[in-house]
Order: C-alpha cells, then sequence, then structure tokens
C-alpha cells in the first residue's frame, strides 16, 4: 500500500480543516472496508487519511419515535442491528445491515462508507432511498442536507464538494402501518455484490388493503442506485392485489438501465428487477400489516 | 519388493486396537492456538522481502526489460529477470500427480522471450521490506509486442489459431508430427467395434459439454524463503505437497547438484494438487545470491495465486452412449479436449480413464485432447480432469435411464465393474467396492425419503478415482520411556501424522500416544513422493508399518539378549516379549536402551503397486427458485469405498472437502477472462467458493471394502468424492426443472438462459 | 514516506507500543511486527476471514483494519484464546471434531466462533452458518467445523465459560 499520513480529529471543524488543506486528495477512513482495500489495490490514492470515528457526531446513533433516526456516518452495521428498538422501526436498513459482507465486515461497515463509497451495487443504499434518509453533509460553508437518492452522481461519485464530508444520516420516524424490505440477488448466500439489489417501503390504509404511499428503488441496475419514482407514484392509491404489485415490478424492470459485466448480463438484471421489486413490496406489505 | 502382510488379515477382518478409533492430532494443538509455522509464517535473521513483476497482458513478446530504475531504489538489494536462469533442456519430470517439461517449468517461473498468460512472472526484486519491493517492481520497464491470444480451447485447435508455443508439435499416439500447433497431444482408448456396439443400442444419448477454468482455491497462498548461502547450499522453506519435488525442481532449473539444495517444508495450508510445481521457490533463490546471500521471502496475495497458479483445465467433452431397454450400455464414445493453460500437460489422461471407468463396456472410443491456451499452466487439482469428465458421462447415464424408465441407481448396477473386468484404458480390476456403494445408496435413508415441494429434485451420481502408491521412506527410533520417534517426509494437509501413527502403533500393538510423528526436511529422511494422488495414508502408513515390524524385530534381539534366549523363541503380543514364560515389557527393554549401547533405530522405504481404485456414489437434493435460476443444496450424502478407514473423523472430511469443493465447481466457481485475456475474478469476492451458507450438513457412508494391495486395506480416499458431485448436481437440477445442463458450473445466469431457451422453444 | 506512529495498544491483556506506518494494516504489524503469525492472511481484501481477530471484543478482519486505528483499543489474536488451564473449549472441540484438515483457516474460525458464542451461547445451525460465513475454508465443507461449533455451545455450563471480555 502507497504511504500516507493520517489524522484523528475530534471535532467536525477539525475535520473539515484538514481536509481544506489536502486540495480533495483527502480521503475519509470510516470502517475501512472498502477505503482500505481500495488503496491497497491501487483503485484508490491519498495523501491524508482521516479517521473520523472520534468525532462524535460521526458515531452517535439516536433514535426518537417522533424526530426519527440520527445515524453517524461511521457507526458499523454491527451495533445497529444490536439495537431493538432500531430493528423494529427501520426493517429494511436492517435487512441491509446483515447483508453487507460477514459478520467481521459488519463489525466495521458503516452506512455513511457504504454511501461515499458510491457503488451502484451498495446494499444499504436502497434501503436507505425507501426509508426516505438525507445525508448531512458539512464543509467549510456549514452543513447542508441532501436525499440519498441524490447523493451519489456515478461509480464511486458524489455530490461531496472539496472540504466536506458525510457527518451523518437522517431518516424520519416510520409513520403507523408502515412497512419495508430490501433483498438482493448473489450467486452464493453471502460474500458476494448484488447482482441486483432492491428495496421498497409501502404505508397501507388502515384495513392494509390499499397503497397510500410506497417507494422503490433498485441496486446494482444503473450508475447510482436508483430510486424507482414511478412505480411508488403508481402505487400510491391502488389497491394491494398481485396484478398492481406486478404492475409496479414491471415500472421496476423497465427504469433499470443495467449493463453486461461478469456479475450479470442486460437481460438477467431486467428481469431480476421485476422479480425482486415484486418480492421487497410483498415483503414489506407483510410488515406493514404487522 | 516383497510384501509383507499383516499377520491379522486385512481390513475388516481383525479387531483392530488403534485403527478405526478417532484420536487427536498430534500438530493439533499448534494448529488451534497458532503457533504452527505456515508457509508465510517463517521469519529469518536478516531476511529480504521479494515482489514480482507480472503480465499485464495475456499473449507478448517481451522486446525489453529495463530492471535499472527498480535497482537504484534505496532499499533494493536485488532484481532478477529470466536472464538469471540456466538454460534448460527437456527434461520429463513426475510430480506425482501427472509429468512435466522442467523446460517449460523455467519458462512459467520466469517468463523467457514471451509472457503467456495475464499474471505471467516477469521479474522480481528483493528489497528490505515488502511495501519497498513493490515500489521497485512498478519501476520496472518492460516493452512488450502483442500477440492475439486464444483462450478458448476448440478456437486454440483451429489451423489457423494464434501459436503460443513456437516449438511444440503434436504427439499424435505417440509419435511426433510436424508443423506448428497448440494441440500438444491426442491420445486414444478403444475396444470392440463402435457401429455394432450403436446397433445392438435402442436408445442412444450423445450431448456436448463445456466446463470453465476452476482453481483449487487453498486458502493459503504460496509463500517461500530462499536462503542461497556464501557457501553455494540453497535451502528453500516452503507450504508444499511435496519437498522432495520442490528439491529435485529446484536443483534441475538452477543446474545444482541435488545435495545442494535443502527443502524445508513447512506446514501447508491446502494443496488439493496446486502446490506440486514450483513457482516462487527457485526464483527467491536467485534473488537470495543476487542479494549477498541473504534470506528472500516472497508471498503470493490472492490475485496473483488466482492469475499464475494452480488452475484446473476448461473442457469440451462430448459424450455418446447407447443402451437396451432392459438397461445395458452397448456402446460409448468420449471425445475430450482440455486445456492446459500455456504449457502442455492437462490431466486430459486421467479424464480419459475416469469417463468411462465406472462402466462394463464391450465396445468404446476415447479420444482425448492436450491443448494449449492463454492462461496459466495447468496444476493438478484434486482427482485431475475427473469432476469434468464425470459430469458429462453421469449425465448421459442419467438420460439414459431416465429415457427407459429405470432407477438411475439400478442402470449403474446392472452396468457396473467389478473384480476381473478391464477398465476401458485397458487394466483390469482386482477387488473394488463400486456395487457395494451403489448399494448402500440404495439403502440409504436419504435415497428413500419422498422429496416435497416444488421445483425440487433429486440427482445420484458416481465417480472413480485410481489414487497411487507412490515412493514413501520413514526412519524411526525407540525412545527410553517406550515411545516412538516417527520421522517422515509426507506434509501433513488433512490429519496424516495421525492416520500415519495410527498404523505404526497398531503395527507395534503399542499406544497411539506413544506415537510421535514429525515432518522432517530433505535431507533428514528418505525420498518421498509428495502428498498427493490419494497415496499419503496409504503409502506412507505402509511405510510405517514397515518400519513397525523392523523395530519390533530389533526390540526381539534386546529382548533375546536381556533374557539370555535364542532370538527365535521370542514371541511378542499385547506389549510383552516372551519367551518360555520368562517375558519383559516393551516399556523395560524400552528403559535399557540408551545404556545398552544399541539404540533402537529402523526406516523403511517403499513403493506400492496395488493402490487399489476407490470409488463413490453421491446422492444430493437440489432446490431450484425458476425465477433467479439460483440451486440451493437441500441435502447430500456421499457413498464411498474406502478400503480401511484409518481415522474415520478425517476419512469423513476428505469427503465432505471433495463434495464442497465439487459443489462449488458445479454452481459457482469458474475463470472470468475478457477477449483480450484480462483474467477479471481474480480475487474471493468474484471467485466464488462456498461459504458455510452455501451447503448443508454432507452425510457420509463409508464403505469398507479392503484394498488387498495393502496390510490394512486402505485406499486412497481423497480425491474419489470430487469426482461426482458436478454431475449429481446436474442430474438433480434436470429432476427439478427439467432441463439439462451442459455447462460448468451452473450458475444462476446460465440456468435463466436454459429455462427462458426452453420456454421460447 | 509518511512519518511512523506510536500506537499505544492492548495485544491479548498486554500492553504494547507499536512504531507503525500510517499505511500498515493492524495483520501486518501483528505479523510482521509482532510476530504473531496466528493470524492469518488468504486475501488481505476482507473475503476470507482468515485474520480475523477481536477489536474491543467486536469480530473484524484485521487486514481492512489500520494498525493505528488499535490506538487506546484492546486487540485479541488467536495467541490468546487459550486459558491459563489449558485449550479453549472452542480449540478443545475443534480438535475432538477434526474441524480442521490443513488448519489455516482455524484461526480465524475461532475467533469467529468465540465472538458469536459470546453474543449467542445457544446457536442454531443455521446461526452458526451465517456468523461464519466470512469464513472461508476450502478443505472440510464447514460440516465438522458447525458441529465444533455447536457442540462447544452445547457443553458448555454457562455463557461465562468462554472467557474474555464481552463487547
Ligand atoms: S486476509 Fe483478511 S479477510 Fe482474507
Ligand atoms: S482446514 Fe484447510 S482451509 Fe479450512
Amino acid at each position: 500500500m502507497q504511504a500516507f499520513d493520517f489524522a484523528t480529529p475530534t471535532t467536525v471543524a477539525e475535520a473539515v480543516e484538514l481536509l481544506m488543506g489536502r486540495n480533495g486528495d483527502a480521503r475519509i477512513l470510516s470502517g475501512g472496508t472498502d477505503l482500505i482495500a481500495q488503496l491497497k489495490e491501487g483503485r484508490r490514492t491519498t495523501s491524508l487519511v482521516v479517521d473520523v470515528k472520534r468525532i462524535p457526531e460521526v458515531t452517535e446513533l439516536r433514535y426518537h419515535p417522533e424526530s426519527g433516526l440520527k445515524l453517524g456516518a461511521a457507526v458499523p452495521c454491527v451495533v445497529l442491528y444490536g439495537d431493538k428498538e432500531i430493528v423494529a422501526a427501520y426493517p429494511g436498513l436492517i435487512d441491509s445491515a446483515t447483508l453487507i459482507g460477514g459478520k467481521q465486515i459488519q463489525g466495521r461497515a458503516s452506512f455513511g462508507g457504504n454511501l461515499c463509497n458510491a457503488s451502484p451495487a451498495a446494499d444499504s443504499i436502497p434501503a436507505m432511498i425507501v426509508h426516505s434518509a438525507s445525508c448531512l453533509i458539512a464543509g467549510p460553508d456549514g452543513q447542508r442536507s441532501v436525499a440519498v437518492e441524490a447523493f451519489c452522481t456515478g461509480p464511486g461519485q458524489t455530490v461531496l464538494r472539496d472540504g466536506e464530508f458525510l457527518v451523518a444520516i437522517h431518516m424520519p420516524a416510520p409513520p403507523v402501518r408502515f412497512g419495508a424490505h430490501y433483498l438482493r440477488f448473489i450467486p452464493r448466500n453471502e460474500m458476494d455484490i448484488a447482482v441486483v439489489g432492491a428495496g421498497a417501503s409501502v404505508v397501507l390504509d388502515e384495513a392494509g388493503e390499499r397503497f397510500e404511499q410506497a417507494r422503490v428503488a433498485l441496486g446494482a441496475v444503473a450508475p447510482t442506485p436508483l430510486l424507482v419514482a414511478e412505480a411508488g407514484e403508481y402505487l400510491a392509491g391502488k389497491p394491494v392485489s398481485e396484478d398492481v404489485v406486478d404492475e409496479a415490478a414491471r415500472l421496476a424492470k423497465e427504469a433499470a438501465r443495467p449493463i453486461d459485466d461478469m456479475r450479470g448480463s442486460v437481460r438477467q438484471r431486467k428481469h431480476l428487477s421485476a422479480v425482486l421489486t415484486r418480492r421487497a413490496l410483498w415483503k414489506a406489505i407483510e410488515r406493514a400489516r404487522g | 519388493m516383497t510384501l509383507t502382510r499383516d499377520k491379522k488379515g486385512v481390513a475388516g477382518k481383525a479387531p483392530y486396537k488403534v485403527i478405526g478409533t478417532r484420536p487427536l492430532r498430534p500438530d493439533g494443538a499448534d494448529k488451534v492456538t497458532g503457533k504452527a509455522v505456515y508457509g508465510a509464517d517463517v521469519h529469518l535473521p536478516a531476511m529480504l522481502y521479494g515482489a514480482m513483476l507480472r503480465s499485464p497482458h495475456a499473449h507478448a513478446r517481451i522486446s525489453s526489460i529495463d530492471t535499472s530504475e527498480a535497482e537504484r531504489v534505496p532499499g533494493v538489494k536485488a532484481v532478477v529477470t529470466a536472464a538469471d536462469l540456466p538454460v534448460i533442456q527437456d527434461i520429463l519430470t513426475d510430480l506425482g500427480e501427472g509429468v512435466v517439461n522442467l523446460r517449460y517449468t523455467s519458462n512459467n517461473v520466469l517468463a523467457h522471450d514471451k509472457v503467456l498468460y495475464h499474471g505471467h512472472a516477469v521479474a522480481a526484486v528483493a528489497a528490505t521490506s515488502t511495501a519497498i519491493a513493490e515500489e521497485a517492481v512498478k519501476l520496472i520497464k518492460v516493452e512488450y509486442d502483442l500477440l492475439p491470444p486464444v483462450l478458448d480451447v476448440l478456437e486454440a485447435m483451429k489451423d489457423d489459431a494464434p501459436i503460443i508455443l513456437e516449438d511444440l508439435r503434436t504427439t499424435e499416439l505417440g509419435e511426433k508430427r510436424e508443423g506448428q500447433t497448440n494441440i500438444a497431444s491426442h491420445i486414444q482408448h478403444r475396444r470392440g467395434d463402435l457401429e455394432q456396439g450403436f446397433a445392438a443400442a435402442d436408445i442412444i444419448v450423445e450431448r456436448e459439454f463445456r466446463t470453465g477454468t476452476v482453481h483449487q482455491g487453498y486458502i493459503e497462498p504460496h509463500s517461500a524463503v530462499g536462503l542461497y548461502n556464501d557457501d553455494g547450499h540453497v535451502t528453500v522453506w516452503c507450504s508444499t505437497q511435496g519437498a522432495f519435488g520442490i528439491r529435485n525442481q529446484v536443483s534441475e532449473l538452477l543446474k545444482l547438484p541435488v545435495s545442494d539444495v535443502t527443502v524445508i517444508p513447512t506446514e501447508i495450508g491446502g494443496g488439493f494438487g496446486g502446490k506440486l510445481g514450483v513457482y516462487l521457490e527457485p526464483v527467491v533463490a536467485l534473488l537470495s545470491k543476487k542479494a549477498g546471500h541473504r534470506p528472500v521471502k516472497m508471498t503470493m496475495n490472492r490475485t496473483e495465486v488466482l492469475q499464475a497458479t494452480g488452475p484446473t483445465s476448461a473442457s469440451y467433452i462430448r459424450v455418446k452412449m447407447g443402451a437396451t431397454r432392459d438397461g445395458k450400455l452397448t456402446a460409448a464414445e468420449a471425445y475430450l479436449a482440455y486445456d492446459a493453460g500455456a504449457f502442455p500437460g492437462s490431466p486430459v489422461g486421467s479424464a480419459a480413464v475416469v469417463i468411462l471407468a465406472p462402466y462394463k463396456l464391450d465396445h468404446l472410443l476415447i479420444d482425448g485432447y492436450d491443448v494449449i491456451v492463454n492462461k496459466p499452466r495447468s496444476a493438478a487439482y484434486r482427482a485431475p480432469g475427473g469432476t469434468n469428465a464425470a459430469y458429462a458421462s453421469e449425465a448421459v447415464i442419467d438420460e439414459l435411464a431416465k429415457i427407459i424408465g429405470m432407477d438411475p441407481l439400478e442402470f449403474r448396477l446392472k452396468n457396473a465393474v467389478t473384480e476381473g473386468d478391464r477398465r476401458a484404458d485397458g487394466p483390469v480390476y482386482a477387488r473394488i467396492g463400486f456395487v457395494e456403494t451403489l448399494h448402500a445408496a440404495q439403502e440409504h435413508p436419504h435415497y428413500r425419503a419422498p422429496l416435497e415441494g416444488k421445483h425440487r429434485g433429486r440427482g445420484v451420481a458416481s465417480g472413480f478415482w485410481n489414487n497411487w502408491g507412490g515412493r514413501s521412506s520413514v526412519s524411526a527410533s525407540i525412545n527410553p520411556d517406550g515411545s516412538v520417534n516417527l520421522l517422515e517426509g509426507s506434509p501433513d494437509i488433512g490429519g496424516t501424522r495421525a492416520s500415519i501413527a495410527m498404523q505404526l502403533a497398531e503395527t507395534m500393538e503399542i499406544a497411539y500416544e506413544d506415537v510421535h510423528p514429525r515432518v522432517v526436511d530433505t535431507d533428514s529422511v528418505g525420498y518421498n513422493d509428495a502428498t498427493g494422488g490419494s497415496r499419503t495414508t496409504f503409502g506412507t502408513g505402509w511405510a510405517a508399518y514397515e518400519v513397525g515390524l523392523k523395530l519390533i524385530d530389533e526390540m526381539k534381539r534386546q529382548a533375546a539378549d536381556l533374557l539370555e534366549v535364542d532370538l527365535e523363541s521370542i514371541a511378542y503380543e499385547n506389549g510383552i516379549f516372551s519367551s518360555n514364560g520368562d517375558s519383559l515389557g516393551f516399556k523395560e527393554i524400552a528403559e535399557r536402551i540408551d545404556e545398552s549401547g544399541h539404540p533402537v533405530v529402523a526406516s523403511a522405504s517403499v513403493h506400492p503397486e496395488e493402490f487399489g481404485p476407490g470409488f463413490g456414489t453421491h446422492i444430493v437434493d437440489v432446490e431450484v427458485d425458476p425465477e433467479t435460476g439460483k440451486v440451493e443444496i437441500l441435502r447430500y450424502t456421499a457413498v464411498q469405498d474406502v478400503g480401511k478407514a484409518i481415522h474415520p473423523s478425517y476419512v469423513e472430511g476428505q469427503l465432505h472437502g471433495g463434495v464442497a469443493q465439487g459443489v462449488g465447481w458445479a454452481l459457482n466457481e469458474e475463470y472470468v477472462y475478457d477477449d483480450e485475456g484480462h483474467l477479471l475474478n481474480a480475487s474471493f469476492l468474484d471467485y466464488r467458493i462456498p461459504t458455510a451458507l452455501d451447503l448443508p450438513m454432507i452425510d457420509t457412508v463409508l464403505v469398507e471394502v479392503a484394498n488387498p494391495g495393502h496390510p490394512f486395506g486402505v485406499r486412497g480416499v481423497g480425491e474419489t468424492p470430487i469426482v461426482p458431485p458436478a454431475g449429481a448436481v446436474a442430474n438433480a437440477i434436470y429432476d427439478a426443472i427439467g432441463v439439462r445442463m451442459t455447462t460448468l458450473p451452473m450458475s444462476p445466469g446460465t440456468i435463466l438462459e436454459a429455462l427462458w431457451a426452453q420456454e421460447e422453444s | 514516506m509518511a512519518d511512523r506512529v506510536i500506537v499505544n495498544t492492548s495485544i491479548n491483556g498486554e500492553e504494547a507500543t507499536l512504531l507503525c506506518e500510517p499505511r500498515q494494516t493492524l495483520l501486518e504489524v501483528l505479523r510482521e511486527g509482532l510476530r504473531l503469525t496466528g493470524t492469518k492472511e488468504g486475501c488481505s481484501n476482507g473475503n476470507c476471514g482468515a485474520c480475523n481477530v477481536l477489536l474491543d471484543g467486536v469480530l473484524v478482519n484485521s487486514c481492512l483494519v489500520l494498525a493505528v486505528e488499535a490506538e487506546g483499543r484492546s486487540v485479541t489474536t488467536i495467541e490468546g484464546i487459550a486459558l491459563p488451564e489449558g485449550l479453549h473449549p472452542l480449540q478443545q472441540k475443534f480438535l475432538e471434531h477434526a474441524a480442521l484438515q490443513c488448519g489455516i483457516c482455524t484461526p480465524g474460525f475461532i475467533i469467529s466462533a468465540k465472538a458469536l458464542l459470546e453474543e449467542n451461547p445457544s446457536p442454531t445451525e443455521e446461526e452458526v452458518r451465517f456468523w461464519l460465513a466470512g469464513n472461508l475454508c476450502r478443505c472440510t465443507g464447514y460440516d465438522k467445523i458447525v458441529r465444533a461449533v455447536l457442540d462447544t455451545a452445547e457443553a458448555a455450563p454457562s455463557v461465562g465459560s468462554f472467557g474474555g471480555e464481552t463487547p
């Protein structure tokens, strides 16, 4: 691995200053499960690694039934699914937290890191999208907030500007009769990159028979994780039925713009987009019905 | 050599005291506490660290190499290229699982004039740290003239294919042919009259199969430390299946007398055939020589392991078989083309044996082609060539059975070879246990259990492996406390210290705990072939048996002296030496050994030939998700004739491991290349070996049909279990979704496509 | 070259002061610096689990941790698993069940299994397989490994017997 400097700021301001000092060449270290592997393989380079895990806001995990979840960008998966209240409130998020890598990866890997790595196939991002998450970004000009679906701009690319970094992710408290699910297709049963990932969340009416709201998001079918707005718009107000869910799945398939690569073909990914969307929706519905 | 038989007779007949029990392995404590020293754990004073420059191209001529800038980096102590290797003539050497030409090995170790695959070693650096060596490697400038690569075995066989080795000529049925080619050899086995055989058939099935390149996937990367001492003596510490093989290769490649090379085998973290040949060993020795005789260590990373070592052949196989309505095979024809990677030596020879070995056939024709392509040189992999071959033949057998409506095990029973039958390639079988495995499978609760649920299927397949005897030597001495030190030259990859010590303990009628086995270096014990070919428990166990008999004879002499009686009058039983009512315990005599001035030491060497083939029959249940193409293994049972299970736990372990690798091969493992010949998935992320979540518990049934060629009835067990899985899984997939898969791996994408093709037709 | 950094950490319960380059992974420093070679390297990018250690009691791949991150933390490696009275129950059960063949994966599996049993003292087979899915073994097909872990759990009189600190 190439040589670099290392810093452990303890405040957001200090971190921003360190980043500014390297003109975009510094890298944020959170769980390191992507960054360290990439530095080793020479896929990323840097002259300064900034470990943000000693900044309180970045490692904070706070949930309130009204204000929702504040998830520090470096909180590892293992801490997230260790909290019973959070597991109950954000099921889609938890699905993805238990899928990322094996246990030893989950001990370090964070949602913030997964987001900033901006892989099109990232498991946590479609899950966060269906939970309507937004990103809290700190930088030289203060703080700003960006919806998760707008955070990634291309493979490995994000909206972060020089000197900015992701501090935390906010997710609103789920309304009543809310359900969400994330699943992915991989050839093995663990330790793989998604061929396709699909997240869905729904809010049902009192009878549990009609969609009030819905969100569908896909991974690994476009340069960035994809919010399939068409599917959500279509579902809102519709009765819960096989035909309706199938149509939403078809819309997701339509929206998918995958490529051929060694992990999957265009046809396979298009096909899986529909299959997984359908499965994600039904599981979300089941959860919303309680 | 005359064979001494165990006085208690062969397996199953004797009430053994030690054999068949499950003691803890002697190297166990070291291995569960992290103390055991594996290849990369060796550390020597003043040691340097090496790194390798590898080819970014699949096929190119090297027009120049400039190492000057790398040499100037502070901390760099040596740089070597192929120019530092002596020129080698053709020398054929048997590594234990196949013969290789050392001229090609030299070319593989450091590319001579051309690079022949992505990852081919080009130059190496030794420096005071790995980081410096890696930086320096990047400063070596190589100019390449790109050549078109050829990666597919059938493409490489075409007349207009790019030529990989200019001097290669086809050996056609033993005769050298004229003209440049990528076909290294064509072999053939024939019997009877094919036309007549197929004319007698009511049903004929013919199918083509394709299988991808796969890797052994040992978890421990290759590692070697070399010291080229000031006095000219070379010592190599490395993780290898065969220290003597490495010694011989290093000596030939560096043109050193064999007595100037010592190889010290470390613990080995898996080999499966992939740690027989040299990769780093000659290079670290050369680096050490150039770096002022300091020891140099080089360890591959996972990418290098996948790019440049191991893999076994991708293949194209065509099988045609005919059968009568009442289930008798009438004829079989097989065509096998195996890619060997960049140098000749694919396992097509053993594939051609495996493919029809389980069945009685009067009319057959087998053609095999060994073909070079721009991929890493193929190495042995557990039952080399067998899995692909049996995948093809067992699928066709299954299809025939299905068409005539016969139970697939019954069909196999009707055609199964037994003692006295002639194998497809000629030799006559001695006592074998194939039929016994079929019966055991039929009677197994798994085979009788109903299979409920949608898209679920059950498949069976059988497999054969010939095993190997090889040469083994051991030395042993008796300690004053009555225990025995046993020196072996067989690296222990999966519990063989235990299985060999058990055979010595059984022979000498002493406790297992009183045998202290050590795996020693090439200076400390007689010649041993590698741990491979399923030979170690069989062959080195036999050597231990022989040495045990010698030690007892020597102890008898000492007993005779002490009791002052004739040697002939001494009897030994249950640890007691007796003569006409007088007796001495084994330990009593041992206590006096050191004082006596007659230490009890012995050595024994064996080269057994009657190694006894192994047959297995596997049953697997799968569930296929027709929407994703994914196959879940629900239940697995492996039945095998193991001769005599010395340590049943480790025998079961061999079956488990073979099944796991076979299932990985069946479902997900394959090398993915782009059109330019770049290996795209050189990591454990995208080269997908099974995880704990991908497999169920694996039931094993150890059928013990004693091998008449071994004192305890042992047969090799390690390789047979990887032969049936791919065929069994394919047959189960057919049962589940009605699709005959003809490619390996049967990955979700390929199954989806097969389903789509079925829908569309 | 970047400056070396002094890292104060605790390894297997003993205070340790390390001089590291920031680019060095914890795995590299354990193996090359401290010669604690029981922690193995199978892939160096988080895909095999051979390098598993506990960092403040949490299971991690040491190949994906920078050594400098160990500042003020405690690291447990395979060399620190055995109990004063002898082998840890997991180590004993791995031997009894013949759960290792070549043994290169074994340290990683034992560390993972220890973390599992500390969190879930009586796991199901499925839970064991899920937890161990990040540890690759090429020799055993996992059968005997899973049995060894299940048997350790069954034989343990109480959670406390696994020794070591709970996260
Ligand atoms: S070496 Fe760290 S996970 Fe493989
Ligand atoms: S025992 Fe060899 S890799 Fe697990």
